[in-house]
């Protein structure tokens, strides 16, 4: 192994160690104001995300433990622009929390697990990356420390999410007793359409869709997501979802690629399910943050359909629309964000007449919700559209009918907040805010994204002749 | 050490899912969170066992490193759990975990 190959190829895992230990070393030394730490953090977490652009490598070390080209890069590029807008969005609730560095130390490290994951060429490393990923994500999520509901969600966190580790690691040890490796590349030789093999593999995909969060097994979703601080929530939803995705996609596609028959049938369950209980579980919230799990989990559906196509257009309509959720989400999210954290509401009926006191907001949110609906000139319409070409590959009309009239349900309950917010008539509604310029700074690259890549076709064709042909 | 190079893999494999399936069925009916943790423990060994056992079949030493490494996962995952127990604790003295109910539909 070179030296130079170990620095171009882990690029983007040093940078995040070298922020880690910076943090570390701030800690350790006297003590500073939290608003000169979050500009400082701020910065940091910028200049990552310009550093990611820069030379992507493509190869692999440590004998294909880890392994990188153009398109783990830019997956990673994602993560990092979604870490970034987080990070702005929650400088309110941040400003005023004891325990800022380790929020940043906790989450950092977090990103740097779903690196590992994606870049893995072994179970090994895999399972390391995933656990790096989640244990510290349930110390975050109990990060309002005096709140009991915070607690409670993180114990429901770390029980799910041990529990599903635990069924994960069960199929790994199955398919490596039925192939005799834990690397990739020989998993994929020795696979075949062996009764434990697909035993295993059932166990394997329970796992993958435990952190997904695809019915039946998104329990665990909506309370935590209620009771967690709305900056974890929204990296919950978006950053850790999108990189267990990113996963899940070049999993199915390459190692288990033998066994397309039989995931395809799974899939197609999976899918339709979850499209149909996210949305319908979705139509009745009140708490705007139960509302956003739910309406992530119909998301979800939406993006098992595109992979069961499993076409050669599956992985970049993953990937693209991924990168449209993280802009798209986060938008609505950051609304939520600001609102909690400089008034405490976070129901849907706070939200009424809004648009009178908070007219920028209101509309941030709107764009936001009609991307995550899909309505056509916002980015999320050209997403879903290439998601639902990817999963017709395959001529199973009926999945895509399904999930189109799904489309349609999901307009109802995205759209009722709009109207809540423009024409319902309050008499308290929530006073006009004065939202911080680094947070403003952060809506309006959610609503730069929004736009762009639905205006732009440049990013999806760039997505496309990255992707691997199934 | 001839006796358990006598033990053909199918035990091994049976007893393994046996005491995982204990321990799944532990983590759905146990109503106290330290007897779910040790029942998640309970699942991560049996697979430690299986993956050694395969292991020692294949004469492949890569599964016994991925064992140790599961040990040291476990430990960290189950500290940070009672971690977050002691939160739950001080609240509601209570480690039952039906009294985490305030999140609901």
């Amino acid at each position: 192994m070179i030296l130079n190959d170990f620095f171009i190829f882990m690029k983007q895992e040093l940078m995040l160690l070298f922020i880690i230990f910076l943090l570390l070393l701030i800690k350790v030394g006297k003590d500073r104001s939290n608003e000169s730490l979050l500009y400082l953090i701020n910065l940091l977490l910028l200049i990552n995300v310009i550093a990611g652009f820069i030379l992507p490598g493509e190869g692999s070390l440590f004998s294909d433990m880890f392994r990188t080209n153009p398109l783990i890069a830019l997956e990673k590029n994602m993560l990092n622009i979604g870490t970034l807008i987080i990070s702005m969005q929650s400088y309110s609730w941040l400003k005023s929390h004891k325990h800022l560095l380790e929020f940043y130390i906790l989450m950092i490290s977090t990103l740097l697990g779903m690196f590992y994951m994606i870049s893995s060429g072994n179970l090994l490393m895999f399972y390391l990356g995933l656990e790096l990923s989640s244990i510290p994500l349930a110390a975050l999520v109990n990060f309002d420390l005096e709140k009991k509901a915070s607690s409670e969600a993180a114990m429901k966190f770390i029980l799910s999410s041990a529990f599903s580790s635990g069924l994960l690691l069960f199929g790994v040890s199955l398919i490596y007793g039925t192939t005799g490796s834990l690397a990739y590349a020989e998993i994929t030789s020795h696979l075949s359409t062996d009764p434990l093999q697909i035993f295993a593999f059932v166990l394997f995909l329970a796992g993958f869709a435990f952190k997904i969060s695809a019915v039946p097994f998104h329990f665990w979703t909506a309370d935590v997501y209620e009771g967690a601080p709305v900056a974890i929530t929204s990296y919950l939803s978006v950053i850790s979802k999108g990189a267990v995705l990113f996963v899940f996609v070049s999993v199915l596609y390459t190692v288990f690629k033998p066994l397309a028959d039989v995931w395809y049938g799974m899939l197609f369950v999976l899918s339709i399910s979850t499209i149909i209980i996210g949305n319908l579980f979705a139509i009745r919230q009140d708490n705007f943050k139960r509302f956003l799990a739910f309406s992530s989990i119909a998301q979800v559906g939406f993006i098992l359909v595109g992979i069961s196509g499993s076409s050669s257009m599956g992985t970049a309509a993953v990937i693209y629309f991924v990168l449209i959720y993280i802009f798209s989400n986060l938008g609505a999210f950051g609304v939520v964000s600001i609102v909690s954290s400089l008034t405490g509401k976070e129901r849907i009926s706070d939200y009424k007449s809004f648009y009178k006191t908070n007219p920028f907001l209101s509309w941030i949110l709107t764009i936001a919700l009609f991307s995550l609906a899909g309505v056509p000139p916002a980015a999320g319409f050209f997403g879903k559209f290439f998601l639902l070409i990817a999963g017709a590959e395959k001529g199973n009309y009926l999945l895509i009918s399904i999930a189109a009239l799904n489309m349609i349900v999901s307009f109802y309950y995205y759209l009722r907040i709009v109207k809540s917010v423009f024409m319902e008539p309050n008499e308290s509604p929530i006073e006009s805010l004065t939202i911080p310029l680094i947070s403003k700074v952060a809506l309006y690259i959610c609503l730069l994204g929004i736009v762009i890549l639905g205006l732009w076709s440049v990013v999806y064709d760039y997505i496309f002749t990255l992707s691997p042909i199934f | 050490m001839e006796i358990i190079k006598g033990v053909p893999l199918t035990s091994y494999i049976l007893l393994c899912s046996m005491l995982f399936s204990i321990g799944v069925l532990g983590v759905l009916y146990r109503r106290n969170a330290l007897v779910i943790f040790m029942c998640i423990e309970l699942m991560l060994n049996s697979v430690n066992l299986l993956l050694v056992a395969f292991s020692r079949y294949y004469s492949d030493s890569n599964a016994q490193v991925f064992v140790f490494f599961i040990m040291a996962v476990a430990a960290a995952e189950v500290s940070v759990g009672l971690a977050i127990l002691m939160m739950i604790y001080r609240n509601t003295k209570t480690t039952d975990i039906d009294a985490l109910n305030k999140l609901k539909f």
